[in-house]
């Protein structure tokens, strides 16, 4: 049975609307600047999806709000996606799309916790931010605040060795409102993550370390929810990894094959094709 | 294979002989400038987190495997339920405590200073100063306080955290500045960066000067004197005093500028003690020349004009050897009576 957050039981806009929706924005902004990290944004748009609509609870009008889910943005080139589901949220005003990435925006183009209401952290360095949600956890905890820490990562942070001194810390200190999602597209800046850092077995090596394991197919919203379910109601007495295994540039079908999808090279008039593109594929 | 740029120092050496014909043993990791003539107080960073500790109930500590090596194990005998060991884990150390304080604790994480300016620098860089969160990283072993080698001598810490926006940086002399620093630094809206000496640490600055308080963001004088003033910082402030009581036998007059503050540098009596006419100005610091006191005291001077016959006692910019500390002061020039004779030879 669906265990979605109370906040979300009420709609009647489905998690693929709200997908398709996030990926239309990410790609508006990238018209905007010309360029972004809009491969990524299209690969983890329903990840952010289910977060959002199905998991976490939030205050829209209240980013602070002290009970709310917390969500830490790792991967700050990623902040293309985010600003997409804050402003599906209602968190950012859709009006200010258009300033993605200019002089004076409140998005600029890696995450700036100082910049953007819903921007919990700074990640533009990788590899930080799960350290920091063991430490936010470890504070709700001491506040007695039964709020969740989530903290979403990419395959490529799992070469910083941050990453696993945090994963360390999480068993230690028992943190089982420590979940941590990990977008696993294969791809880093320098081509595919399996021939960088030897990376074999993730849910295993989570396992063994003493996480909550889960991995599943990122772009099926119906895996990503369960994952998210399991994620939340285990009675595991510790923290809860999601492995998300996503394609990169997912829903434009002729940028999802291009060879080096990092910093996907988009033309400019190709914007429009991949929004027409994105259009053909709407859900009814 | 020793490449061509490498160093090597396998020729046998003198044995250092002490003044009582003995070898003078390699101290190691705990080393302690107590046996210098001043009462000592134990663990004074300990016991003032404790008592701060009992008025904020916001105050967490956190070590990555070194409570016992930085005081802290004093806090973490008293408050074991706001305690937390990290393991040897700086990075995640620092970024726990960035987490703690995102919500809304007020946390004091202790290592070691080599390795907070070290492996832990991106991290206090990006979720502490970039952020303004007000966490307190107070670390043991500043400068050449240890006889271990360069893998514990924090010999550029403060050039290193000079350089971050957002950082107060104190470098207390003595028991009495980290008694009075704790609850200042406790109430401090900002991230803080502190090295400081661990154990039985000396009471010097109220010998000097009675009424002495520690003040953030202050720069106090301790010793008056018309020859010369020295600006001193951390330990150094102790050499400095006892090399001016020295130098006063030989009628040689100089004033002690102690500056525990190295960031934000209280600039304002710097430049009122340098500006009084007629005195050699000497820095004093338990750090590199580069980068630390003496040119953060330059360049207030120089860009505001004032340009006294200026020297400065420092470490050097090097590698510092491993040995006995004795010998180590003595080798880089810090000893009361190098600082003295120095400081003679200058004027």
């Amino acid at each position: 049975m669906a265990e979605q957050s109370r906040q979300h039981a009420a709609s009647n806009v489905s998690l693929a609307q709200r997908a398709w929706n996030i990926r239309r924005k990410a790609l508006l902004m990238g018209e905007v600047q010309g360029q972004g990290y809009i491969g990524q944004a299209l690969g983890v748009a329903d990840v952010l999806a289910a977060s959002y609509f199905h998991a976490l609870s939030y205050r829209p009008e209240d980013p602070e709000w002290e009970g709310r889910d917390r969500f830490y943005l790792s991967i700050g080139h990623y902040a293309i996606a985010l600003y997409a589901v804050l402003m599906e949220a209602g968190i950012l005003p859709e009006n200010e799309l258009e300033t993605y990435g200019m002089d004076d925006s409140r998005m600029p183009m890696s995450g700036m916790a100082s910049y953007t209401p819903g921007m919990e952290i700074t990640g533009g360095s990788l590899g930080q931010g799960l350290g920091i949600a063991v430490g936010a956890a470890l504070g709700l905890k001491r506040k007695k605040n039964p709020a969740f820490v989530y903290n979403l990562m990419s395959d490529g942070e799992l070469g910083e060795g941050s990453t696993w001194e945090a994963v360390m810390s999480g068993v230690q200190h028992r943190l089982n409102n420590l979940i941590c999602l990990v977008d696993f597209n294969n791809q880093q800046a320098d081509g595919p993550t399996r021939n960088a850092l030897a990376q074999g077995q993730e849910e295993a090596k989570w396992a063994a370390f003493g996480w909550h394991a889960q991995r599943v197919d990122g772009n099926d919203l119906a895996a990503v929810v369960a994952a998210f379910d399991a994620a939340r109601t285990t009675d595991h007495p510790g923290p809860r990894v999601i492995i998300f295994d996503t394609r990169m540039c997912k829903g434009v079908d002729f940028l999802e094959s291009r060879e080096i999808t990092h910093f996907v090279r988009v033309e400019a008039d190709e914007w429009a094709k991949a929004l027409a593109r994105l259009e053909e594929g709407k859900p009814q | 294979m020793t490449l061509a740029s490498m160093t090597r120092k396998y020729e046998p050496r003198q044995v250092q002989l002490g003044p009582d014909g003995q070898r003078v043993a390699t101290t190691a990791m705990i080393a302690s400038l107590a046996a210098e003539g001043y009462d000592t107080v134990t663990a004074p960073f300990g016991h003032a987190l404790v008592a701060a500790a009992q008025t904020d109930d916001r105050i967490v500590g956190l070590t990555a495997d070194l409570s016992k090596y930085t005081d802290l194990h004093i806090f973490a005998q008293a408050m074991p339920d706001r305690f937390y060991q990290m393991g040897m884990a700086e990075q995640v150390l620092i970024s726990a405590a960035a987490g703690l304080a995102r919500e809304g604790f007020n946390p004091f994480a202790t290592t070691y200073a080599v390795f907070a300016s070290r492996r832990a620098y991106d991290f206090i860089a990006m979720a502490i100063a970039e952020e303004n969160l007000p966490v307190k990283i107070i670390c043991a072993l500043p400068g050449l306080t240890t006889g271990y080698g360069p893998s514990h001598q924090a010999t550029e810490d403060l050039a290193i955290f000079r350089g971050l926006p957002n950082m107060t940086i104190i470098d207390p002399c003595d028991a009495c500045d980290i008694l009075g620093m704790v609850p200042q630094i406790a109430a401090h809206q900002g991230p803080v960066y502190s090295r400081l000496p661990r154990g039985k640490v000396p009471s010097v600055l109220t010998r000097h000067k009675p009424d002495y308080q520690f003040q953030l963001g202050k720069a106090q004088i301790i010793l008056e004197g018309k020859d010369a003033l020295i600006i001193a910082t951390g330990f150094m402030t102790m050499r400095a005093l006892d090399a001016a009581v020295k130098l006063e036998a030989d009628g040689v007059s100089a004033a002690v500028l102690h500056v525990p503050t190295i960031k934000p540098l209280d600039t304002e009596t710097i430049l009122a003690e340098a500006r009084k006419g007629g005195r050699l100005v000497v820095t004093a610091e338990n750090h590199t020349v580069v980068g630390g006191l003496g040119e953060a005291v330059a360049r207030t001077l120089l860009t505001e004009d004032v340009t006294p016959k200026f020297r400065m006692i420092g470490l050097p910019d090097a590698f510092l050897e491993a040995g006995a500390l004795p010998t180590l002061h003595e080798m880089y020039g810090l000893t009361v009576n190098q600082v003295a004779a120095r400081i003679k030879a200058w004027l």
